[in-house]
């Protein structure tokens, strides 16, 4: 099935493409059909510039335990640092 | 088996816009009638250029509008793929355009018969029948086309309820009994308004099949429901675009 679901975001920071790194402004969140990951249905994020053109972008698709496992990581990664420093 | 040429083409799609497109056609002077395939959301990719010449070798003039060409022109298929769906998808408007600027260009074709045929895989399923209830076509294929009865979960697309009684050809529906979108009770419920439309269809359930089932290079591949659904198309389009 195809969810349409989709969240954007406004993200800060860099990621690296096909064609090095860039920075990248936008985030792209939806559970749906993946193009590589063998699932049918994946956790899929994009890390964009759409003002750079839609090859500016990293890509990831996840299955749902993986995506959840790395939430928490993420997670547990910014309680671990520094308050301060996470601002 | 038929010798056949494919190279990537420009049509005029919605509103005149200039489109890329991938066109299929058999080597030969028959004439012939012409599919207009339908991508996937994940985009004009390679899965969906090998059915476009497989429609080619089945005798057929065949064209896929890369829908995202608008986002994303000249873009790899899956970064076009995630452009257009950042901006929210393919409004129906543009796909019924995008499919009747397709259907025009095959028409224009000197081997056309005249008749023309669409075929849509998931989310190209909804569009095949969105666009058999829009234009003057000759036959419709929905393959697990999801949200066909049913409202989609971002409202951007209704259902084609309203719209079934505009359905101007024959339609085959190809489906897997354990899909949940569509469920087997909503391509029942599909049957039932075509029934009481009066419309001509005929729709495959596959055992052991779930969506996509007809998708070579995913985990959901069936080879029995997808050989079987092959020819079930080929059946189809021999009796009504031949």
């Amino acid at each position: 099935m195809c969810t349409y679901l989709t969240e954007t975001i406004n993200i800060a920071g860099s990621g690296k493409g096909s064609a090095g790194w860039f920075r990248v402004t936008d985030a792209t969140v939806y559970f749906d059909h993946p193009v590589h990951a063998l699932a049918e249905h994946t956790l899929n994020i994009d890390f964009a510039n759409p003002s750079r053109g839609p090859g500016a972008r990293v890509a990831v698709e996840l299955t749902a335990e993986s995506a959840r496992a790395l939430v928490q990581a993420i997670e547990a990664t910014l309680a671990s640092a520094p308050a301060d420093l996470t601002r | 088996m038929c010798s056949l040429t494919a190279e990537t083409i420009t049509i005029s799609g919605d509103g005149g816009d200039e489109i890329e497109a991938y066109l299929a056609r058999p080597h030969g002077p028959k004439r012939r009638g012409g599919m207009v395939v339908i991508h996937h959301i994940p985009g004009y990719d390679r899965a969906t250029k090998e059915m476009v010449r497989r429609f080619a070798e089945l005798g057929c003039d065949a064209v896929c509008p890369n829908l995202f060409h608008r986002e994303a022109p000249g873009a790899d298929p899956d970064d076009a793929a995630a452009a257009a769906r950042a901006r929210g998808g393919v409004p129906d408007d543009r796909l019924v355009g995008d499919v009747a600027g397709a259907a025009a260009y095959l028409r224009s074709l000197d081997t056309s018969n005249g008749k023309i045929g669409v075929i849509g895989h998931c989310s190209g399923g909804r569009q095949a029948v969105l666009a058999a209830c829009s234009l003057p076509l000759d036959a419709a294929i929905d393959c697990y086309g999801g949200y066909v009865v049913r409202d989609s979960p971002d409202d951007a697309r209704t259902s084609l309820e309203p719209r079934l009684s505009n359905l101007g050809c024959p339609l085959l529906g190809l489906f897997g009994k354990d899909d949940q979108r569509p469920s087997p009770a909503e391509v029942a419920e599909l049957a039932t308004l075509l029934r009481e439309n009066g419309k001509e269809f005929e729709f495959h359930s596959y055992d052991g099949a779930g969506h996509a089932f007809f998708a070579v290079d995913r985990p959901s591949y069936r080879v029995e429901a997808a050989v079987d659904g092959w020819d079930k198309i080929a059946d189809f389009l021999g009796r009504h675009l031949s």
